[in-house]
């Protein structure tokens, strides 16, 4: 299958990417500063990040689609105002995770943004659940760019005035050279920042437009080590189809008020883990020393017994030193207990710690 | 001492009396990106030619370290595991990996020259 291309590949090849395959797109790993370098620069300033291969699904429809949605998201739809966004998961039976996601209430419907790797997937598992009720656009023919750091507010404001009036996890349209952008509030970095909807032959326009306000081209490299700081999940190493959000430590993202009854796909396995609690809990760890433990590194107590496995480490730039996220059993979940990684057959000394190991730095409320 | 000689590695060696100073090639570090964690070989440890050596860490993945000739390791260099982003900065120079004493110098024949592995490296990355 041929190799996708976002409407900013042109861009990156400029600005020196080198480039990786990313969910069968060609994505900038880096840029020529490096990740360490383009990583700081996000958190002191302002990075530009085209997650444009990410899905973009726009689902039309009033009050009858959001019953029909309340049957699948552990969410309180009817009470999302409209531009209001909320961060949720599309599960299965047994309340294992086909994708992490944000929806967000719109005038005409929902807007669902996707992971790309999964976006397919879920559309064909989403149109089977709501059959041909409703329309549903995977939308090809918008970009989506994600510009984020303390210094966004100011640079996108200058592009487009009324954007620092949003709160976080709210969006809405806005006008800018004769098109309608869709704009929210967030992000993935532990930052400031927003995420654009932009139709992709104003894109190349509008990144180089934010670029010369002084913001950067930022990689999947730094994406990834600011999440990771930021003690946010990826689909695929901390959140898979065998995983729940609980047992993903993600209890908060489920609206207690669907609790009582439940009545979405996966109720009753988040409903009796919610009550009893589950074997293994995701948690941040760090490793003693400098030493890296990547993913799929094993983790095992003090007298030799494996508990648990990492699914996502790195180096944290910020942090200035190792850092990871991993499963461990229920008993060793506690914050400053000691665990042990077998990186390169060595058993290594390592904490459980605290989540994020990088404190946010979110706009909460204006008002 | 020595010229610099380089393997299909990307390590560079030195040679001074019996003794070889290896370290990694400026175009290594390039591949690697910003290096994070170092680790080398134990003081007093024997290393075999092609072997590895060490390990080197950048925020993407781990890569491991070649000696690209047999010997005894004699010194290490603490400096760049204390400070690993010194390997980026002067890879060729003060962040070289561990000194060995050699076992048979005829060992070195087969490395590449500078000239050599410039075009090596410039053909492998391409």
């Amino acid at each position: 299958m041929e190799i996708k291309k976002t409407s900013l590949n042109k861009l990156h090849q400029i600005n020196k990417a080198k480039f990786v395959e990313f969910a069968g797109y060609e994505m900038p790993i880096q840029y020529s500063k490096g990740i360490i370098e383009e990583h700081k620069f996000t958190r002191l300033h302002s990075g530009i990040f085209d997650v444009s291969h990410m899905g973009q699904l726009f689902i039309y429809g009033n009050e009858s689609l959001t019953e029909e949605l309340e049957k699948i998201f552990p969410l309180d739809l009817k009470n999302l105002k409209q531009n209001s966004s909320k961060y949720s998961f599309l599960m299965n039976e047994d309340a294992g995770i086909y994708d992490d996601l944000i929806i967000t209430k719109i005038e005409e419907g929902f807007l669902i943004i996707l992971n790309a790797a999964c976006k397919d997937k879920d559309f064909e598992i989403l149109s089977n659940l709501l059959g041909s009720k409703f329309k549903m656009n995977l939308d090809n023919n918008r970009s989506l760019i994600a510009i984020q750091g303390p210094k966004s507010v100011e640079i996108l404001n200058s592009i487009i005035n009324g954007i620092d009036q949003l709160n976080f996890m709210t969006g809405n349209w806005f006008d800018s050279d004769n098109q309608k952008l869709f704009i929210t509030r967030s992000g993935y970095t532990g930052e400031d920042g927003f995420e654009i909807s932009i139709s992709n032959d104003k894109a190349e326009k509008f990144v180089e437009n934010l670029m010369e306000k002084g913001a950067q081209l930022i990689g999947l490299g730094a994406r990834d080590t600011l999440r990771l700081e930021a003690g946010l999940c990826l689909y695929g190493h901390e959140l898979d189809i065998n995983k729940t959000p609980v047992e993903a430590n993600l209890r908060w993202a489920i609206s207690k008020s669907r609790l009582s009854n439940g009545g979405f796909i996966g109720s009753k396995k988040i409903m009796d883990q919610m009550r009893d609690g589950s074997s293994q809990l995701r948690v941040g760890i760090k490793p003693e020393g400098r030493l890296i433990a990547r993913e799929k590194t094993k983790i095992f107590d003090n007298e030799d017994k494996q508990i648990g496995e990492i699914t996502s480490g790195t180096f944290g730039p910020s942090v200035k030193g190792p850092i990871a996220m991993g499963y461990v059993d229920k008993e060793f979940s506690k914050v400053d207990t000691k665990i042990f990684l077998e990186v390169r057959g060595k058993k290594h000394p390592a904490n459980i710690c605290a989540l994020p190991f990088y404190k946010k730095n979110y706009v909460k409320g204006l008002n | 001492m020595s010229d610099v000689k380089f393997s299909k590695e990307h390590e560079w060696i030195t040679l001074e009396g019996d003794v070889a100073t290896i370290g990694i090639t400026k175009h290594a570090t390039e591949m690697l990106g910003d290096i994070v964690f170092a680790e080398l070989p134990e003081k007093g440890s024997n290393v075999e030619k092609d072997g590895t050596a060490g390990v080197v860490e950048s925020t993407k993945a781990a890569s491991d370290v070649y000696t690209p000739v047999s010997g005894e390791v004699v010194d290490t260099n603490q400096a760049i595991v204390d400070d690993p982003s010194k390997i980026n900065e002067d890879p060729e120079g003060s962040a070289w990996f561990f000194k060995l004493k050699m076992k048979d110098q005829s060992e070195m024949d087969s490395l590449m020259n500078k000239e050599e592995y410039d075009k090596f490296a410039k053909e492998s990355a391409s």
